[in-house]
């Protein structure tokens, strides 16, 4: 019974975590972008009063699967997270989980897809599809380096893969195979829908795609979807590249960094169309995931 | 009469956070679209203010009608505003919008915004500098924060008034309930 609640509190305890830390990650990509732009730019904190605010807006719904298919992006992201180690956090560790956890993240996208649906606005549709296409592009290289890394190490756990780079720095598989961080941090962006492969949500072409018709609390609730999906990839990246680490505040620490610098990147490109976007997904990073993948099996 | 007390309260807060966070959605069919990109971007940037765009009228809190309105985009607007979810804020933009500014004797064109949809506040000039649209979108600010704009309300109890108002000029309106 102890160990229920102790668990019980544990999931709500991470939850909440990533909700304010990846609210607090959006608020400081906004402040960098506006620096870049020689801009002042809004506070920090100005994603939590964006997320306070939508929730004390009226919402208008589309039906029955508009709601279901906003409740199911964000249970499906929050499932993803109890499968990713912060730090020493860790709820379930087995075999599988890095499998597991690509299979989650689909969950998520296709919640989305169903609210789209439902809202039948014709620029979520186009949003949605674009994002789903895009998923189809980055998720073949990410799979290729996964599958070598699970090869390399025998194990197809996240903790597995985190703890056998422990040791020195140099045993950080930034270090060991920095082709294959290099392709799986470019994965990142497009995973973020960042800058160069941010064609799903284009604001000023489909108005924001596959949120064009959530207002008020559901605009809320996919705020705080996204804000935990940024942590879970940010997390999977430090874990599988930058070995983890032993407590909560370097990791932390450490999936700022890499947040920072996918959001410099993000901010110096323009728009690829998503055709160039897949295009450019399977020529160069799914290559050099490949040789790097030949290089760790022979 | 705690119960009220807490809802008050709660409403207080909203407020706080509304004028904290304001997204804008500005209908740029006028010619005071122009003054936008700057107020927006690195010279006079508008979101250290917490204020920025929205892409869609669902997202959106604010519509900001810059300069004239033609019968025809007049229907489009009301439109839009019917999309969007309250709390929600009308600002008039340029001389045009109060009373017709220079198209005050055109047979295609609105004089006074006022009558179709309920404004919050007049930002006044042809056109108006980006410093005159800070200006005034900070006096919305505290207008939020202190409850003053209450415009979404009084749309709702003059609804009659309004819709007979859009009604005479426009012909038939489609109303989604």
């Amino acid at each position: 019974m102890i160990d229920i609640i102790y668990r019980i509190g544990h999931f709500v305890l991470i939850t909440v975590f990533s909700m304010a830390l990846g609210l607090l990650f959006m608020g400081i990509a906004r402040k960098i972008v506006a620096r870049i732009q020689k801009r002042y730019g809004p506070p920090v904190y100005q994603p939590y009063l964006d997320v306070l605010k939508l929730f004390g807006k009226d919402a208008i719904t589309h039906g029955f699967i508009f709601d279901f298919g906003a409740i199911m992006a964000l249970g499906g992201v929050i499932a993803t997270l109890f499968f990713i180690p912060l730090g020493s956090w860790q709820l379930y560790s087995m075999e599988g989980t890095v499998i597991l956890v690509i299979y989650l993240l689909a969950i998520a996208s296709l919640g989305m897809a169903m609210g789209t649906v439902g809202s039948g606005n014709p620029q979520a549709s186009v949003g949605i599809s674009r994002a789903l296409m895009q998923m189809l592009g980055y998720e073949l290289p990410y799979l290729v380096i996964l599958f070598a890394l699970i090869y390399r190490y025998q194990t197809s756990s996240v903790w597995g893969l985190m703890q056998a780079q422990a040791g020195s720095f140099l045993n950080w598989n930034l270090f060991a195979y920095p082709l294959m961080a290099a392709v799986a941090f470019v994965v990142l962006i497009g995973m973020m829908g960042k800058k160069p492969f941010d064609s799903m949500i284009a604001p000023s072409e489909i108005g924001s795609g596959p949120v064009v018709e959530s207002g008020g609390k559901y605009l809320g609730m996919l705020l705080l979807q996204k804000s935990i999906t940024i942590i879970i990839e940010l997390a999977l990246f430090v874990n599988l590249f930058l070995g983890g680490a032993e407590n909560i505040l370097i990791f932390t620490f450490k999936m700022l960094i890499v947040w920072v610098l996918a959001t410099m990147f993000g901010s110096l490109f323009p728009r690829f169309r998503i055709e160039d976007g897949i295009k450019f997904f399977w020529k160069w990073p799914l290559g050099i995931a490949i040789l790097q993948a030949l290089y760790i099996i022979i | 009469m705690n119960n009220n007390f807490v809802k008050g309260s709660w409403q207080e807060i909203l407020d706080w956070a509304q004028n904290k966070s304001i997204n804008m959605l500005h209908y740029c069919t006028g010619c005071g679209a122009i003054e936008l990109p700057p107020t927006m971007t690195s010279r006079y940037d508008m979101s250290r203010f917490g204020i920025g765009p929205a892409a869609t009228p669902r997202q959106a809190d604010l519509l900001l009608v810059t300069g004239y309105l033609s019968t025809k985009t007049l229907r489009r607007l009301i439109y839009t505003y019917e999309q969007m979810q309250a709390p929600k804020f009308v600002v008039g933009f340029g001389s045009c919008t109060i009373n017709g500014g220079m198209y005050w004797d055109s047979y295609n064109t609105i004089k006074q915004l006022d009558k179709y949809l309920p404004v919050e506040m007049y930002i006044a000039g042809c056109m108006p500098r980006p410093e005159a649209i800070l200006d005034g979108l900070l006096k919305l600010k505290k207008m939020i924060a202190n409850g003053e704009a209450d415009g979404y309300k009084r749309y709702e109890e003059n609804l009659d008034f309004y819709h007979q108002n859009q009604e005479a000029i426009l012909g038939e309106v489609q109303r989604t309930q």
